[in-house]
């Protein structure tokens, strides 16, 4: 193994490129969880909005939700990037990238909020109610807390499918792995090797994540979730 | 205010139908504070729904139910006249994702606004007139039925209710475990709680009550106090039922 | 701004190409679900019934293509042969790339499926005198099918949507079918919104078809869902 890896020159570019490489996945893990962050935030404002709120905004949520899961990503920062410059609005690719993962990323998590939302029983509304909490309260402090619990598990996976998908940048040229994956290959023309070395880079990362993910969620595991 | 014969809970002419389905035709009785009333009857006869009216959990299609001098069924201020019910049912319907403290701490500091320490200390008092102070700590999975159904009375409890409303509250209990519950409401009654009880524990009814209700299909048969209802109850239909239930759970007395 | 009938017009004149398009894309999908359905049962079935070294490279297999990017596989795929004298051809790039992460999902939805399927069932069918093989085939097979269809629906989403990535190739798929239509008539937006309404029918109005049938399937007590 170690012989292919040299032979291949595989660990030469590696070490060669590495402050480049790195900065990409700087890059890419900021991505990861600024998204990840805003995307939760307003994936569970719309799952509130869809299940709870008036027909109006209940249907305008799920227009979102289903719009934005209905579509591929690519199309949805093609739109961003592309598109919106013919009416004035012009995105730098950095932008893009935070502005359209955000939005894909808020749809998917709604998606699962609505399910866990769903899944919490009509016994503790009664037992709310019965104690006097009004909708808002038994909503916020009953209901939502369950749902996110439940919705952990969901969580995690889309973290890892925001991660993995970020590699999207490459496309319209923001600055992660794989842009400067290109950018190193484009100049020494070992794309098979550069992109391998991203694959093994992405691969620590995924695997990385989910070990400290399990760990985490077995630290704050609360008995009969899960 | 200051009318000492005006019962605590006095309910009306109670109608309620779901579609085409008359539950409820015509329920009218009263509990004085510090009495116990129970109801029984066959499954589908309404009596979870008079309870659910009482909490406006479900509207009444007519008639009133009054809770001192504050109608239910027509007040704008319907939360805080639940604050003044307790209710207990079958399921328990613990907030799974709180530990037995903070199911109980969860309607003071939310409901009441009581500061989190003093909220805390009253939980913890409440809990432990239960039995239960071992297990403040623990979530609702870690429980046992009789374990959560206690952690249910005291979170109802904890609001200071006038009036404690129970559902069933055994009938989802292993049988060793049911003792432990009623023994709970025996004495909370002891010390003068109003307590209105649909159970079909004949031991509990007839040591606790004050007045057995019988209700079929939406009306009642018959009610009495538990010696009259057990010993020589008016109505056929009741006789019926009683023997079914003698059957069923043993004979009522103790 | 461009008239509203200006666009209509224009989407009307691009649906020839946005359909070559959207075939293309069809094609795509069809081709890594095969690929994954085929491959994917291969490996559940490795998993379930065969020996530790099958099961350990199955278990690497997943966890390796689950984790890797889409995009970075297939451009592995496109770039890998040819650095070792093999030619690849963008549409057999993608078709290959994205089969091999379809095959470590199947997989697992197979196995998944397989083990919903109690194995107090699978004892009494033994008891019947029922065979390994008699016991897959008659009753673990119909039931599984029946759980099998919401995550494939799920998976066969998720491929469609992916099959965009070939864009990145070359592949003149559908979004790339838009690209060259926007080279020409300069109007994105509803060229974009043209190929978003055709991504959607086709993801929406499939898997909305496959709920159809799961219902239509559905055992009283099997996949009953909770609440
Ligand atoms: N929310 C509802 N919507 C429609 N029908 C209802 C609803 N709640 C109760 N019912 C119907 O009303 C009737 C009376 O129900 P209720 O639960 O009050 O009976 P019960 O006397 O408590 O019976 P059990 O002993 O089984 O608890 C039943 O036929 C039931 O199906
Ligand atoms: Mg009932």
């Amino acid at each position: 193994m170690l012989e292919f890896l040299t032979e291949f020159m595989i660990i030469d570019i590696f070490v060669s490129n590495f402050g480049r490489l790195m900065s990409g996945l700087r890059f890419t893990l900021t991505l990861t969880f600024v998204v990840m962050f805003f995307g939760t935030i307003f994936g569970v404002l719309l799952a509130l909005g869809r299940s709870y709120g008036i027909k109006p905004i209940s249907w305008v949520c799920t227009a979102y939700i289903e719009l934005i899961r209905g579509t591929p990503m690519l199309a949805q920062l093609f739109i961003l990037y592309f598109a919106l410059p013919a009416y004035g609005i012009r995105f730098s690719a950095v932008t893009v990238a935070y502005l359209g993962f955000t939005i894909n990323c808020a749809a998917y998590q709604a998606e699962y909020t609505r399910g866990s939302l769903e899944s919490v029983g009509a016994d503790q509304y009664k037992s709310a109610y019965s104690l006097g909490m009004k909708r808002w309260q038994t909503i916020l402090f009953v209901v939502l807390p369950q749902a996110i619990r439940w919705s952990i598990p969901a969580w995690t996976n889309e973290f890892i499918y925001i991660l993995k998908y970020t590699s999207l940048a490459y496309i319209i040229g923001a600055p992660d792995l794989m842009t400067q994956g290109k950018f190193i290959a484009s100049r020494n023309y070992q794309f098979f090797r550069v992109y391998f070395i991203a694959a093994i880079i992405y691969l620590v990362i995924v695997l990385i994540s989910t070990w400290i993910i399990d760990k985490i969620e077995a630290k704050f595991k609360i008995p009969g979730f899960g | 205010m200051g009318d000492e014969d005006r019962p605590l809970l006095n309910i009306k002419e109670l109608k309620k139908s779901f579609g085409d389905n008359l539950v409820l035709d015509g329920i009218s009785f009263s509990l004085d504070t510090g009495q116990n009333k129970v109801i029984i009857g066959p499954s589908g006869t309404g009596k979870s729904t008079v309870l659910n009216c009482v909490n406006r959990l479900v509207v009444p299609d007519g008639g009133e139910i009054w809770l001192e001098d504050t109608e239910i069924v027509s007040c704008d201020n319907i939360n805080e006249v639940r604050q003044e019910i307790g209710y207990v049912f079958q399921g328990f319907g613990l907030f799974h994702h709180l530990t037995a403290l903070k199911n109980v701490m969860l309607g003071l500091t939310r409901v009441k606004k009581v500061p989190k320490k003093e909220a805390k200390e009253k939980a913890i008092a409440k809990l432990e007139r239960v039995g239960l102070l071992d297990v403040l700590e623990s979530y609702p999975a870690q429980l046992s039925g009789g374990q959560k159904q206690r952690v249910a009375i005291a979170r109802a409890l904890a609001m200071e209710p006038k009036l404690m409303l129970f559902d069933e509250p055994t009938s989802a209990l292993d049988p060793e475990l049911i003792g432990e519950v009623l023994n709970v409401m025996r004495k909370l009654a002891e010390e003068g709680m109003t307590m209105l009880v649909v159970t079909h524990e004949m031991g509990f009814a007839r040591a606790v009550s004050d007045e057995i209700i019988f209700m079929e299909k939406g009306r009642i048969v018959e009610k009495s106090s538990p010696e009259k209802m057990f010993e020589q109850p008016e109505n056929p239909r009741t006789r019926e039922f009683l023997f079914k239930l003698d059957e069923l759970y043993g004979k009522g007395g103790e | 701004m461009i008239l509203l009938s200006a666009r209509i017009e224009l989407i009307r004149r691009s649906l020839p190409a946005l359909l070559g398009g959207t075939v293309i894309t069809i094609q795509l999908t069809v081709l890594i679900l095969l690929f994954g359905v085929f491959f994917g049962l291969l490996f559940a079935f490795g998993q379930v019934y065969g020996n530790k070294p099958i099961r350990w490279f199955v278990n690497g297999y997943e966890k390796v293509f689950r984790s890797i990017p889409e995009l970075v596989l297939l451009l592995l795929v496109f770039y890998g042969p040819p650095s070792l004298g093999i030619r690849i051809s963008p549409f057999n790039a993608a078709v290959l790339g994205l089969g091999l992460r379809a095959t470590a999902y199947m997989s697992q939805i197979f196995r998944g499926t397989f083990k919903s399927v109690g194995s107090d069932q699978i004892t009494a069918a033994y008891s019947l005198g029922m065979g390994k093989y008699k016991t897959f085939l008659f009753v673990i097979l119909p039931q599984a099918f029946r759980v099998f269809i919401p995550p494939f629906a799920n998976e066969y989403a998720i491929i469609l949507k992916d099959t965009s990535l070939a864009y990145a190739l070359g592949v003149a798929e559908l979004l790339r079918q838009g690209q060259y239509i926007i080279a020409v008539a300069y109007d994105p937006l509803s060229i974009f919104l043209a190929i978003a309404a055709i991504y959607f029918v086709l993801t929406f109005g499939v898997t909305r078809l496959l709920k159809i049938l799961e219902n239509k399937l559905k055992i009283p007590g099997i996949g009953v869902e909770i609440g």
